[in-house]
């Protein structure tokens, strides 16, 4: 690769050499010897990469040129939604940083300009639109939140622009017909709320349950994966709550009154925590079951702990002790796991210096990175726009995840599948197999038999 | 007003009429040369904008669109507060009235996007004079008061009522550019033409408006409540009227936002955005059309460029100094108040004012209050 970089000296530079006549002789001589580097470079790579292979690298689409891959993104770093979330996307900084130092994607470098929304949709408008249309940008990698994307979403496929692994769990993205640049990339909550509801279902079986959720697309389409598993007669209170009002004590106490022995809460990491402390506050102790988007238990000691206003060491820890979630990425609990090594590796490298703890966030980020550059070497060594979105509908093999993708040209749903757990001590310890399933009323979850790939030795996907 | 001083009253009605006598001598409440006068610097006004929008980038058309759809907001609110005198904070409640009602009539009815934006403007105007009603009983706090409530309880209607107002994520309102303009035209540049065109007509609208009676009409008010009623002027039913105006404005420019950001949901009409346009209104200089349009431009462009300043000296990779865009931006606020106390346009009026005060008919006459000298202000203390 170096040669062709040669190749591209400044003007001035150039100018100058090509002055006299030998120089010029010169010039060819260096210009033909780095012809040929180039393709002896390019000829020992093309026994594992595809036709293209003896190809140049070439600026084959807007924000690809010959060294470098500009990729944009909106998130969240300051207001309503940062905690947590705001740890996202320097993550996933992180694992490119790690890439570009182990040789990039087909020796380019990624460059990923990620620019703050404070989570309004109007905000998102505009910055989408300068990375699109004066940054240039190849992709819109991992944008944040279901009401910020969906206000981007047309506009961007308008544009023909990879709208890759949107960063919310919303069945919205999967909708290949209108928005075909659009890929989800998370557990989708109706899967996620299948799974639950069927877990529940088998290992409760005459219990009370209660349902407490966010009244938005979020909780609406959890309740419904959970309501097609879990028996009508069982369920005895469905108390919703809005984001903008902390004030959930009546919710609390109509869940107790109604006797609820088991609540299921589609609630975010805030929300789960103030919950928690009002039912402590009501002497009301059900079995708690929270999506994984609202029980990363790091997150939810923090904020018990903030809540509470405790200093006391372990009090978080000991509020979430014998919560069920489920997750489908590996979890830290599982040291040996080649994944959290390879993890464990990148952020102690990377993202210790950040002072973010290596939570469900910091995984989450790097797990959305690896996927990209997975689908990035799969795109070809001199990609277009389209290039990409043709190489994540032929599927992408199963990575980060503990279940495979859903992707296929008429389905852009990503992850299918998650397994059940339980937090002790602060961290996530899963108990179950992995389950899969699809998002439709009838299919049925099925335990997964083959075991999740390990990490490759050097932490880069194989194209 | 306690003693009774015969000349003054006399005298003010009087020259107040010669002026009118004067200027309008056809028609009472628009005069033809006005009109002519406001329809001539529309009309550069579009070419200015039509060379603007073909000359530079994709991106900086997009920029016009927002500058556009906040500066119609930022009138609207700048006629209430600077001419009749009543104060604001929920105007971003209007311009959600006006963005929802556009999406619902999207969505649901498919009308053309010139009804869409005539209907929404009137539903705004609507909600408006209905708490107008509400709002000439109020003065001061109390109606700032009144409005901030109104700023803060309607988003929540989205939330409350989620199967038809789409509850956070909001509705979709995705207008792409029409077939016959070709393939290669920018959906950018369309917006910025569209939003841009309403943009001028408001500004027509309220430009002649501020003129006519009405216009004169709420000055009256602002300045003097009882001497405005004694004149004849309905205060309650004038001070509605500036409302409506005002949410009508409001409203268009919460249709031109939603056309330009694709969508209409709860987190586009905060609070803090209510209190943007009122930042704008006092930054560009209350009362002033022009004014308006300098508090618009600020309130779009100085925070994107301080976040590519902050972006391009690699501050923004961790939460904390990602606030800096915010905290220059307060920063920003403070100095141009203390270097122009009466906003930008008020400052540049007084740096000009040698050069420009050649007679008071060419220009707006609601600066000619702020213009006033400290020695005609010593003046009226004298006379109250």
């Amino acid at each position: 690769v170096a040669p062709a970089i040669a190749g591209g000296r400044p003007q001035g530079e150039r100018k100058k050499m090509i002055r006299s006549r030998s120089a010029r002789l010169v010039a060819v001589v260096a210009g033909l010897a780095a012809l040929s580097l180039a393709a002896a470079a390019c000829s020992s790579s093309s026994t594992t990469t595809s036709k293209s292979s003896s190809s140049a690298l070439t600026a084959s689409a807007p924000g690809i040129t010959k060294t470098s891959i500009l990729i944009g993104s909106h998130q969240p770093l300051t207001g309503i939604a940062a905690p947590g979330y705001s740890e996202i996307a320097p993550s996933s900084n992180a694992y490119f940083q790690y890439v570009n130092a182990h040789g990039g994607i087909y020796g380019r470098k990624i460059i990923y300009k990620y620019l703050n929304d404070q989570y309004n949709p109007s905000i998102t408008s505009t910055v989408v639109h300068q990375l699109i249309l004066q940054d240039n940008v190849y992709a819109i990698f991992n944008g944040l939140g279901t009401p910020t994307h969906l206000a981007v979403a047309p506009f961007i496929n308008s544009e023909h622009v990879p709208d890759v692994f949107v960063a919310s769990g919303c069945e919205c993205w999967n909708s290949p017909s209108t928005l075909p640049d659009t890929f989800g990339w998370q557990l989708d909550y109706v899967r996620e709320g299948k799974i639950l509801g069927q877990y529940v279902a088998q290992h409760f079986k005459g219990k009370k349950i209660g349902f407490f959720y966010q009244d938005d697309e979020f909780g609406m389409d959890g309740i419904k994966g959970l309501s097609y598993e879990i028996p009508k007669k069982q369920i005895v209170a469905k108390e919703s709550y809005d984001p903008t009002n902390i004030k959930i004590g009546p919710q609390i106490a109509a869940l107790k009154a109604a006797g609820a022995q088991v609540v299921i809460a589609f609630s975010v990491p805030a929300f789960t925590a103030l919950m928690k402390l009002t039912m402590v506050g009501l002497k009301y102790n059900p079995q708690l079951v929270v999506s994984d988007v609202g029980s990363d238990p790091i997150t939810l000691a923090g904020l018990l702990a903030s809540f509470a206003k405790s200093k006391t060491a372990g009090f978080g820890n000991a509020l979430t002790q014998g919560i069920i979630t489920d997750g489908y990425l590996p979890s830290t609990y599982e040291k040996s796991n080649s994944w959290i090594k390879l993890w464990t590796k990148i952020y102690d490298q990377y993202v210790a210096k950040l002072k973010y703890p290596l939570d469900g966030n910091v995984l989450y980020g790097f797990a959305t990175a690896y996927t990209f550059v997975q689908a990035m070497f799969k795109a070809g060594r001199n990609p277009t726009r389209q290039d990409l979105i043709n190489a994540i509908n032929a599927g992408l093999p199963q990575n980060v995840a503990v279940a495979p993708y859903a992707y296929s040209s008429t389905d852009h749903n990503g992850i299918t599948g998650a397994y059940i757990g339980v937090i002790k001590n602060g961290e996530l310890v899963p108990t179950t197999g992995v389950y899969v399933t699809t998002d439709s009323p009838t299919s049925p979850i099925t335990l997964l038999s083959t075991p999740q790939p390990p990490a490759p030795a050097s932490g880069i996907p194989s194209p | 007003m306690t003693t009774p001083t015969p000349p003054a009253p006399q005298a003010r009605p009087l020259s107040d009429q010669v002026e009118i006598g004067q200027r309008t001598a056809a028609w009472p409440w628009l005069s033809k040369s006005t009109l002519l006068r406001h329809v001539a610097f529309a009309i550069v006004g579009a070419i200015v904008l039509y060379v603007i929008s073909i000359s530079l980038g994709a991106y900086r058309d997009y920029q016009m669109a927002e500058v556009a759809a906040s500066v119609v907001a930022v009138a609207g609110l700048t006629v209430l507060i600077g001419l009749s005198g009543q104060i604001s904070i929920g105007n971003g409640a209007f311009m959600a009235v006006g963005g929802y009602v556009a999406a619902l009539l999207f969505m649901h009815l498919h009308w053309p996007l010139e009804a869409i934006i005539v209907v929404a403007t009137l539903a705004a105007a609507l909600v408006g004079a209905v708490f107008g009603v509400a709002a000439a009983r109020l003065r001061g706090p109390y109606l700032a008061g009144a409005t901030l409530m109104l700023a803060v309880a309607l988003p929540f209607f989205a939330t409350r009522f989620t199967s038809v107002l789409g509850g956070d994520q909001g509705l979709g309102f995705f207008i792409t550019q029409p077939a016959f303009l070709g393939v290669n035209f920018t959906l950018s540049r369309w917006q910025a033409w569209l939003t841009c065109g309403w943009g001028l007509l408001a500004l027509l609208l309220l430009a002649n408006l501020v003129r006519s009676r009405v216009g004169r009409t709420w000055r009256a008010i602002r300045d003097d409540e009882v001497a405005a009623a004694l004149a004849g002027i309905n205060v309650a039913r004038t001070q509605i009227l500036a409302f409506t105006v005002s949410a009508a404005a409001a409203g268009l420019g919460g249709v031109l936002l939603a056309i330009v950001v694709g969508t209409v949901s709860p987190s586009l009409f905060t609070l803090s955005l209510s209190i943007q346009l009122l930042t704008a209104a006092v930054l560009g200089g209350l009362g002033s059309l022009a004014g308006a349009i300098w508090g618009g431009v600020l309130l779009v462009l100085v925070p994107t460029y301080l976040q590519d300043v902050v972006v391009s000296h690699g501050f923004a990779s961790q939460a904390t100094s990602s606030s800096i865009p915010i905290v220059a931006y307060g920063v920003v606020l403070i100095v141009v108040m203390l270097v122009f106390p009466r906003g930008i346009q008020g400052g540049l009026v007084s740096l000009a004012g040698p050069f420009i005060r050649r007679g008071d008919d060419s220009a707006p006459v609601e600066t000619s209050w702020r213009r006033r000298s400290p020695a005609a202000d010593r003046k009226e203390k004298g006379r109250r």
